[in-house]
């Protein structure tokens, strides 16, 4: 029988990947998007797996507005990122570093 | 009536003082005067129908904050009537003087008329702080207005403000007599904290509890009556130029003439003797403290009379002539003969603003020239201002027929009766002493005044005296109207202020009747001439303008002084007369070759008893370096030092570590976001969070 700690364990995993993903990646901000994107997914799917556990249909409805929200926020930036390559010819996570103190 | 008496003056100073571009500077000096006149009539005629009984009009409510209850009013009794007259009266003739004084002047440049203006608005301000001052029913009113003065005062000291001593003046008049406010002050605190009130009916009538309450100061039991009416004295002392607070009333005299006559003359500086008339009932149930009044101003009548002897500027006598008679009125309500200094007072105010403005005239026509040792022989280039200034120190030197009380000039009967006070009530000891040579000395000064000034040979710039002319008629009718008051003002109100006890209280609206037989005896021991005492005051404190306690017998026993006594003031005129004579007229040599023989004692008066060095040395250098410590070491080396040290080394070294920090890839960041959201977590987890 499939728990709800296996979902937990697998949305952790994800977040974890994720996470992962933001810190050791030094080249690729697009992988930095997506990473962004797999740790919102394993939230979608706790929520998901809460709301059928406790029978309480508000989180898979809140999963589709995390949806909606996160495909917007991802042409977002993806259009920042174009404009970005556009203005310095680089997307490279090493270069970007105007914020230096 | 009252109000538009009371706010007339106001009106005409902002009228002048701010729309003078719309009216006209002389518009405004029109204004401001008519506005002055109307007051000034509407005073008299308050002044002679308003019988002596107390009315109250409340104009508005002023000051709620707990049991403090304050409003804007009116006390009408006899002493405000008296002061009302006084103070409209020369004000409105000093307002129309200074069309002619102030028309040139050599301070302001071309294009700077509106400097008439300004004067005209400020004399009509200065009149309605001091009618704010002598009609209040309550003590912080009375602290307005005294402030007011005070404002007034330095605003005209200091009108020639391109003279840097001038300015000097103006600052010194308001700093000392800050000194004299915070003592009064401090006096307004103890009546409020002691008598829940600051209405002066409320004061009164609580005035016998006041004597039994003792107040625990400095280790020691205090009298509360007395420690109150000492500290309010100090409050006048300081207006009054009272010995130790008197140093800024001769310098004083840097502001313009009118502004000498009016101000340091006639009516601010008379304040002091006011209020302590005003607290009267506070006053009788304190005989320490007015003891302390007697010998204060019986010491700084003789003080500014040898002072007075020597000085040059015409100004500078007249100063300390005033300084002397404030004196005098403070013995006279220091012995409890409140109604004979108000009798000083108001007929001083005639003949003292009448010399200063004769002073101005003889100034005004010697262009600006005060020194005496440059006038002589002027009598016949200024005849009119000669016979003002002649009726002016027949009037303050005391002339009449000795022995009547009250034929002769008016400071004839108001001096001596504050004489014949003074030895009744010091038994003939120091205060009658000091006052008696003071009126010697009074009488050689003023009338060395007149004969350096009018007689003998014309000395210094002889283009000058060629040029020298009568003022026009602006300027001559003021002093003929004075000259009447120097007159008959003492002769007029003799029987009002200094009659028969029964007379006094009458005027004063109490009432009045028969002493016990124990005080009868104790007054017939005391002087035998005395013993027909038939009348003493039986009114409440508070209930007349001016309270007398019952066994205040002073008012009755100075009418049976020793004839030796009331003929005192008249020979120490008369020897100061003919000693004036001798050294200024008959031997010119003679005052040279005394200066020289007593060379120390001569410097010592002509530099005023070195007030002003030891108070240099005393007060205004420790000041001065005490101000430049805390300037350069408090405010520049601390405080902005401090500052500067913050914002410039420590601030920087922090925001460049901080900047270190920021390494600018967005990993780092986001690891850092990480990480404190972890530890958040955690600690919500561990502990429970906010909870």
């Amino acid at each position: 029988m499939i728990g709800i700690e296996h979902y937990l364990t697998v949305a952790a995993a994800l977040f974890v990947i994720g996470i992962f993903g933001l810190f050791l990646n030094r080249k690729n901000i697009i992988i930095l998007l997506m990473s962004i994107e797999l740790m919102l997914l394993a939230v979608n799917i706790n929520l998901v797996a809460f709301s059928s556990f406790l029978g309480d249909l508000a989180g898979q409805v809140f999963t589709l507005f995390v949806l909606t929200v996160a495909a917007a926020e991802a042409a977002i930036g993806l259009a920042i990122l174009v404009c970005f390559f556009r203005n310095r010819g680089t997307i490279a996570v090493e270069d970007v570093n105007v914020m230096k103190g | 009536m009252l109000q538009t008496i009371l706010f007339a003056p106001i009106i005409g100073a902002l009228i002048a003082g701010f729309g003078w571009r719309i009216i006209s500077i002389r518009g405004a000096q029109w204004v401001t005067t008519g506005l002055l006149f109307l007051s000034c009539i509407l005073s008299w005629v308050v002044f002679l129908t308003h019988g002596p009984e107390t009315q109250h009009v409340e104009i508005l409510r002023w000051i709620e904050s707990g049991s403090l209850s304050t409003s804007w009013g009116i006390r009408l009794d006899r002493l405000t009537s008296i002061m009302l007259i006084v103070v409209t009266t020369v004000s409105a003739l000093v307002h129309l003087y200074s069309f002619g004084y102030m028309a040139h002047d050599d301070n302001f440049k071309e294009g700077e008329e509106s400097y008439r203006a300004r004067f005209f608005a400020y004399l009509s301000f200065f009149t309605f702080a001091m009618l704010m001052l002598v009609t209040s029913d309550n003590l912080v009113q009375m602290f307005f207005g005294w402030e007011g003065v005070g404002v007034a005062s330095y605003l005209l000291i200091g009108f020639y403000y391109r003279k840097p001593s001038a300015n000097a003046a103006a600052i010194k008049a308001f700093v000392v007599n800050r000194v004299g406010d915070f003592g009064f002050a401090l006096g307004i605190f103890g009546l409020f904290f002691l008598t829940d009130s600051i209405m002066l009916d409320d004061i009164f009538s609580m005035a016998p509890t006041l004597a039994e309450t003792q107040l625990h100061f400095l280790w020691r039991e205090w009298n509360a009556a007395e420690v109150l009416a000492l500290l309010l004295f100090i409050g006048a002392m300081g207006k009054s130029a009272q010995l130790f607070l008197h140093t800024w009333l001769p310098d004083a005299m840097e502001g313009p003439t009118p502004v000498s006559a009016l101000i340091h003359a006639a009516t601010m500086v008379t304040a002091g003797v006011f209020l302590v008339c005003r607290m009267s009932p506070l006053m009788e149930f304190a005989p320490n403290a007015t003891a302390f009044i007697t010998f204060l101003g019986a010491t700084t009548a003789f003080f500014a009379a040898t002072v007075g002897l020597v000085q040059n500027d015409i100004k500078r006598v007249i100063a300390y002539s005033t300084c002397s008679q404030l004196g005098y009125m403070f013995v006279a309500a220091g012995v409890g003969v409140y109604s004979v200094a108000m009798f000083h007072l108001f007929t001083h105010a005639f003949f003292k603003a009448m010399l200063f403005l004769g002073a101005g005239s003889v100034i005004h026509g010697m262009h600006h020239e005060q020194d005496m040792r440059n006038y002589g022989g002027l009598r016949k280039k200024l005849p009119y201002t000669f016979a003002a200034m002649m009726i002016g120190t027949l009037a303050i030197t005391g002339v009449g027929i000795p022995l009547t009380g009250w034929i002769g000039f008016a400071g004839f009967a108001s001096k001596d009766a504050v004489i014949e006070s003074a030895f009744a009530g010091t038994a003939g000891g120091y205060a009658f002493w000091m006052l008696v040579v003071a009126a010697l000395f009074t009488s050689f000064y003023s009338w060395r005044l007149i004969f350096l000034t009018f007689y003998g040979e014309p000395r210094g710039d002889k283009h000058t005296h060629d040029h020298a002319h009568e003022s026009p008629t602006v300027m001559l009718v003021p002093l003929g109207v004075l000259a009447l008051g120097a007159v008959f003002a003492g002769a007029i109100w003799y029987g009002s202020f200094f009659g028969k006890t029964n007379e006094v209280v009458k005027f004063f609206g109490g009432k009045y009747g028969e002493p016990t037989q124990e005080l009868v005896e104790a007054v017939a021991e005391r002087s035998p001439k005395a013993s027909e005492l038939h009348y003493v005051m039986e009114s409440q404190p508070g209930e007349a303008a001016i309270f007398i306690a019952p066994e205040n017998t002073i008012l009755h026993e100075a009418h049976y002084v020793p004839t030796w006594v009331k003929l005192s003031p008249f020979v120490a005129m008369v020897i100061g007369l003919l000693t004036a004579l001798w050294f200024y007229i008959w031997n010119p040599a003679m005052p040279g070759r005394v200066a020289e023989a007593n060379r120390p004692l001569y410097l010592f008066l002509l530099n005023k008893w070195y007030f002003d060095e030891i108070y240099d040395v005393l007060f205004v250098r420790p000041a001065f370096w005490i101000g430049r410590n805390l300037w350069k070491k408090g405010d520049e080396a601390t405080i902005d030092g401090g500052i500067n040290g913050v914002a410039m080394g420590i601030i920087p070294f922090f925001t460049r570590l901080a900047g270190k920090a920021q390494s600018g890839y967005i990993f780092t960041y986001a690891f850092a976001m990480v990480i404190g959201i972890a530890v958040l977590v955690t600690w919500v987890t561990m502990t429970g969070g906010a909870e």
